[in-house]
């Protein structure tokens, strides 16, 4: 279970708070946070995963006070990160990466198999540099499987349809769905697409650094599909 | 050969007994060791310190050995290895100099190696650099290649220093005839005070030419390193230079890169890149749950993979 206790954070330069009194508790199994861009989604993100350190308030996983713990040190107490945007290396591989997430030597088989369950052939993939010579989709789904390989008790996605093409998300929503299924803990996913949100067990959306609503998908997806323009519904049909 | 040159032996050349094919084993400025196969020859120089290496037209899969180690301190050695290369010939060349120095003088070699490759030859040449021992004397390695591509030749280089040289100084040169091809691959880590000079300087003459050369390095503590790489196209020909730097603490790192293209069909391009580790790289990896050291030395060990 993981807790937000008051959570505000400004930075020098700007004005407004970028998150103002956030409280949260998250013990379902899966949780989207939604809302327009800029709303401070991201850096709540930043923050659970100790990226970012808030000016205010308190981080608590499973009632443990984690507000001054490092990110190793978070990452070792359970908490995984799948970045909005992926980080190239030069000369680190695929299956480099997906050693280091699971934190044990791993055998090709078993690194091959978190590839496959993203929907990449591991064959191809699992010998390559994770540098510029990957496109911005297959990227994100090897972020995606380091995280499945990481296996952490509460992960975060940042946006994980983002930069995925349709024909891929269709697969990537499989995945998610699997992972409802199959984990033992809680997921964190900050996305703005329906088919995700469909299959949160709670959504909360944020907006200009406040948490504007909070409820079953029930309670507030209807609320949100009304507020979407007409053209734009059109588009989210098309996509879905 | 005692403990610690069959040390070096291993972080210069992999070699754990007598390596296979034809080798030459220099030791402390002396031979120790020699085999020469019915296509590969070595020959002692009677006018230089230093070997003739020749191999026979046709020639194929086999390799040759020849490294270098000093383990006496003070100890200045320079040699000239001259290699012919037989028309045809498709050969492994493994090369290399360890410096164990726990004196307080300087240990110093500095090879010159030629090599010389006949029509359709090809050649994979690996040469690393090692350098340990607890005294205060300097290690310093300065090696020198002169190529010379034939027509329709492939020569691959590889050179690799990750450890313990103070100071090394290595100039290659290189031309290269028509429908040939040089590639030079670097690796370099510099740490402490060391200092580490790369010169480059490739000539394509003949229409079909290629060269590639590439640098990647690391630099530590207030270590310096300069990269120099000068690419001549005086035919119709394609070469491109990369050098590609991580810098730390307060090391420094230059890139100098001189691109002349004499013909209207010379391609020739330069990247150069330095800069510190990237902070969101190491984040990643400590969201793995590696600390910064050891997010740090994952970065380090891939990209100088």
């Amino acid at each position: 279970m993981l807790e937000l206790r008051n959570i505000s954070y400004q930075v020098e330069d700007c004005r407004q708070d970028i998150l103002k009194n956030i409280n949260i508790t998250i013990e379902e199994r899966f949780v989207a946070i939604t809302g327009p861009n800029g709303g401070g989604k991201s850096t709540l993100a930043k923050m659970i995963a100790g990226i970012v350190a808030p000016t205010a308030g308190q981080i608590l996983l499973d009632g443990e006070d984690i507000t001054g713990c490092s990110i190793t040190e978070r990452a070792n107490k359970g908490i995984g990160y799948a970045f909005q945007q992926p980080v190239r290396f030069k000369g680190i591989t695929v299956r480099d990466l997906i050693t280091l997430a699971s934190g044990k030597q791993i055998g090709i088989t078993e690194a091959c198999n978190y590839l496959a369950e993203v929907g990449l052939c591991a064959k191809d993939y699992i010998n390559r540099e994770v540098n510029d010579s990957l496109s911005g989709g297959e990227l994100k789904r090897i972020e995606i499987a380091m995280t499945i390989a990481r296996g952490a008790k509460f992960t975060i996605f940042d946006e994980p349809e983002a930069g995925i093409d349709l024909w891929s998300f269709n697969n990537l929503i499989q995945v998610f769905e699997d992972m409802h299924q199959k984990i033992n803990g809680s997921i964190l996913i900050i996305s703005h697409q329906e088919r995700i949100l469909n299959i949160a067990d709670k959504i909360i959306v944020v907006s200009d650094g406040e948490i504007t609503k909070t409820g079953t998908r029930d309670e507030i997806l209807p609320g949100l599909l009304n507020t979407t323009g007409a053209a734009c519904r059109t588009l989210m049909d098309k996509l879905v | 050969m005692d403990k610690i040159q069959q040390t070096l032996l291993e972080q210069i050349a992999d070699i754990h007994s007598v390596p296979e094919g034809a080798y030459n084993i220099r030791a402390n400025g002396t031979l120790a060791g020699r085999n020469t196969t019915a296509n590969i020859d070595i020959v002692t120089k009677e006018d230089k310190p230093g070997i003739d290496i020749v191999v026979r037209p046709g020639t194929r899969n086999e390799s040759v050995h020849i490294p270098v180690v000093l383990s006496e301190s003070g100890l200045k050695d320079m040699v000239y290895n001259d290699f012919y290369i037989g028309a045809d010939a498709d050969v492994t060349i493994v090369a290399g100099c360890g410096i164990h120095n726990c004196g307080v003088d300087t240990s110093e070699h500095d090879g010159i190696h030629t090599f010389y490759l006949e029509k359709n030859a090809k050649v994979r040449y690996i040469e690393k650099h090692y350098g340990e021992g607890e005294g205060t004397g300097k290690r310093i390695l300065n090696p020198t290649t002169i190529i010379h591509v034939g027509e329709g030749a492939y020569l691959e280089m590889v050179t690799v220093q990750i450890k313990g040289v103070d100071s090394t100084i290595r100039n290659t040169e290189g031309d290269i005839a028509a429908g040939a091809t040089l590639v030079v691959k670097e690796k370099i880590m510099t740490h402490g005070t060391q200092y580490a000079e790369t010169n480059f300087s490739v000539d394509m003459n003949g229409d079909g030419s290629s060269a590639s050369v590439s640098s990647r390095s690391v630099a530590k503590d207030s270590s310096v390193q300069c990269f120099r790489s000068v690419i001549n196209g005086n035919a119709a020909c394609s070469g491109h230079t990369e050098c590609d730097a991580i810098i730390m603490d307060q090391a420094k790192v230059t890139a100098k890169p001189e691109l002349t293209a004499n013909h209207i069909d010379a391609s020739l391009i330069h990247e150069a890149a330095i800069g510190k580790i990237a902070g969101e790289q190491l984040i990643k990896l400590m969201t793995l749950g590696l600390t910064e050291q050891e997010a740090e030395e994952q970065i380090i060990n891939g990209f100088l993979k």
